[in-house]
């Protein structure tokens, strides 16, 4: 499937506006909302920084909102893309697949069980927990005789997430306080998160867009199919598990920072397909950048939707993402 | 001796295995016995025989007053809404033919929740009262059923349903409901989240006899159509190719069973909130028993769905007792491992 951009150079220069798109959007995320701050008041908060209450706004809140917006967005688009890839599924997505509900379920378990209230632990649980559900799907979606078909996979993503939220339902219906502490994380935020949970789990993103780039070229072969792939002399079985756990990466490290964030990951890929065709080379860098792009533009309209309230992001990329699902549901899958 | 009981009259045909009879008794036994059991625990414990002089009248004015006006209104309502969900997964998995659909999974009870959720976000003052009856509430959930139900059938239409695309857009929305449902639940105070979250784990505490005489015509209204559209159902699980062959309205049918399979959900989750995974196990076993022509998987499937309900509601009261766990809680809790053993031993897809 031929993208719009054909040659090298017009994937070169679409690339470089995406990253241009990228800072601006950043930049609109720091100035925009509740706050009206200016684009000059917003430069002086990190050149001259005096302690204002706006230039505190900037660097306390705005700035590490943003920049946990872009990652979990380029995070989540990567980690859609490459499931989409081995799953052969177009629908596959790291919240259809029961992934957010996993390390939802982790938390709720974190808060009302052991009563954790540290950052970091909280970080690390739902960081296991993502991980540890992607698994299960997987392995449930590939099990049984005729192998991983989509609507298998999705019925069993689908189905994971059904079980972990009852049980989460369950939990909090006995524990009130943790009920308080952890619905805003549920519904997927970027609102008041720390820059040092970014830090946590940047490492494990960055590793995660490195090893998908590295990983491009196999898994190109592995579009044709498992058969020619494993004719061209590829270890299909360690491509496929290589990619699993950079999704594990991506997506738990997202959910890990901003909760169950809808849909990105679904949506995404098929833009960038559009775009750019099926070369995972271009493919996952393009998912990168518009997926930062999606999620930093969702979170600036979350502001101001109920003013002076706020809209979690993750409800917004659902809003904007059902309708594509339907499309895609209608156009009709392989 | 043939091994069948034959029904058949000019809009009906009924094919009933004599093995599927006997098994249909036995449930039934099963069933009246685990519900004489259930009435009589809790935090006064009751002998059974104690339970059945109380029903019939006898025994102290206290456990007369335990057994008819608490226990015995939720348990029938435990049942009533187990069987409905029970027929409301079989009817669909006929329709999708996928025996791992259910009437949660696809969204009819996602809507049921934002609808319970805006209701409490609607009608509840600034001190967090109520400014209408909570008796609508059940009225709302099932109205957002329906409308949910509607919907999916709405998008799913392209020259006809398919049931691929019914499925793909039943879980596309169910996300979308769970979207919504938190969203309303941050909106509004924690008070009223904690009261959306129980209904919305699927819970038969607090059951009044006016709700089990609401929903017992209900039920058994739609399951007796469900029992008369048998037919048409074993030839949706057909093919559509093969239901044309033999002259059937396919599209037609798929419109009438996909409407009793939302009405049958939408009257449980309206009074029993969102109990998970029964739509989907019920039918299952009841497969396993009698095979899967819908003349006897329909009562059967009922049967285990009050059975799986009215289990998981008593596990839901006595285990962490005093506190109420929501029956959902446990429904999912045995549902899911059922699942995934589902799914390492499905053939097709």
């Amino acid at each position: 499937m031929p993208g719009i951009l054909q040659s090298q150079y017009s994937k070169c220069l679409g690339l470089f506006i995406a990253a241009v798109l990228v800072v601006i959007l950043i930049g609109c995320s720091i100035v925009y909302g509740l706050t009206e701050i200016s684009w000059g008041m917003a430069y002086e908060a990190f050149t001259q920084y005096n302690g204002s209450n706006e230039h505190i706004i900037v660097q306390q809140n705005r700035l590490p909102r943003a920049l946990i917006a872009a990652a979990v967005g380029a995070s989540l688009a990567v980690a859609g893309a490459l499931l989409q890839g081995i799953t052969r599924n177009p629908l596959a997505d790291p919240s259809i697949f029961g992934i957010n509900a996993g390390a939802g379920f982790a938390i709720v378990v974190a808060v009302s069980v052991f009563s954790t209230t540290s950052l970091t632990a909280f970080t690390w649980i739902a960081f296991a927990g993502a991980a540890f559900s992607a698994v299960v799907v997987y392995i449930l979606g590939s099990a049984g005789r005729d192998g991983l078909t989509p609507i298998k996979l999705t019925l069993a993503g689908a189905a994971m997430a059904a079980l972990f939220s009852s049980l989460t339902q369950g939990l909090l219906v006995l524990n009130e306080r943790a009920l308080e502490e952890v619905l805003f994380w549920l519904a997927g935020s970027v609102e008041g998160r720390k820059l040092e949970a970014l830090i946590t789990v940047l490492p494990y993103m960055l590793g995660g867009w490195t090893g998908a780039l590295l990983l491009a070229p196999k898994m190109n072969a592995l579009h044709l199919g498992d058969d020619v792939a494993r004719g061209l002399g590829q270890k299909v079985w360690l491509v496929k598990g290589m990619a699993v756990l950079l999704v594990v990466l991506l997506a738990g490290g997202s959910v890990a920072v901003a909760g169950p964030i809808l849909f990105v990951g679904l949506v995404i890929p098929h833009i960038a397909r559009g775009l750019v065709g099926v070369d995972y080379r271009w493919l996952l860098p393009y998912c990168a950048f518009l997926g930062a792009m999606l999620l930093l533009a969702a979170d600036i309209a979350a502001r101001y939707v109920i003013m002076p309230g706020e809209v979690p992001v993750g409800v917004m990329t659902a809003l904007i993402g059902t309708p594509f699902l339907i499309y895609l549901a209608r156009k009709g899958i392989r | 001796m043939s091994k069948y009981v034959i029904l058949r009259k000019r809009h009906l045909s009924y094919l009933f295995d004599k093995k599927a009879l006997w098994v249909i008794t036995i449930l039934f036994v099963v069933l009246m016995f685990a519900a004489l059991v259930s009435m009589g625990m809790g935090q006064m414990a009751i002998h059974p025989l104690d339970v059945l002089k109380a029903l019939f009248g006898y025994g102290t004015e206290m456990e007369r007053l335990v057994v008819t006006s608490f226990r015995l209104p939720r348990i029938m309502l435990a049942i009533l809404a187990g069987a409905a969900l029970a027929v409301s997964g079989a009817i669909l998995q006929g329709i999708i033919r996928n025996p791992l659909a259910s009437p949660d999974i696809i969204g009819i009870t996602g809507g049921a929740s934002v609808a319970v959720v805006t209701f409490f976000t609607l009608f509840s003052d600034r001190s967090n009262a109520l400014t209408v009856s909570i008796n609508w509430l059940p009225l709302a959930a099932f109205l957002g059923a329906f409308l949910i139900g509607f919907l999916v059938y709405i998008l799913a239409w392209k020259e006809g349903v398919s049931p691929l695309r019914l499925v793909l857009i039943g879980i596309g929305l169910a996300a979308a409901m769970k979207a919504l449902t938190t969203l309303m639940m941050i909106l509004g105070p924690i008070y009223r989240a904690t009261e959306a979250n129980i209904w919305i784990t699927g819970s038969v505490h607090g059951t009044n006899w006016r709700e089990v005489l609401t929903l017992l015509p209900w039920v058994l209204a739609m399951g007796v159509l469900a029992l008369v559209r048998t037919r048409h159902l074993n030839v949706q699980e057909l093919g559509d190719e093969v239901g044309k062959g033999v002259g059937s309205a396919i599209q037609k049918e798929r419109l009438i069973l996909l409407t009793l399979s939302t009405a049958l959900a939408g009257g449980a989750v309206a009074f029993a909130g969102g109990i998970g995974f029964v739509g989907l196990m019920a039918p299952h076993m009841a497969r396993r028993l009698v095979g899967s022509a819908y003349g006897v998987l329909i009562p059967v499937s009922a049967l285990m769905g009050g059975l799986i309900v009215l289990l998981a509601d008593l596990a839901a009261r006595t285990l962490f007792a005093p506190l109420e766990v929501p029956a959902g809680v446990f429904t999912a809790a045995i549902g899911a491992p059922y699942f995934i053993y589902l799914l390492f031993r499905q053939r097709q897809h």
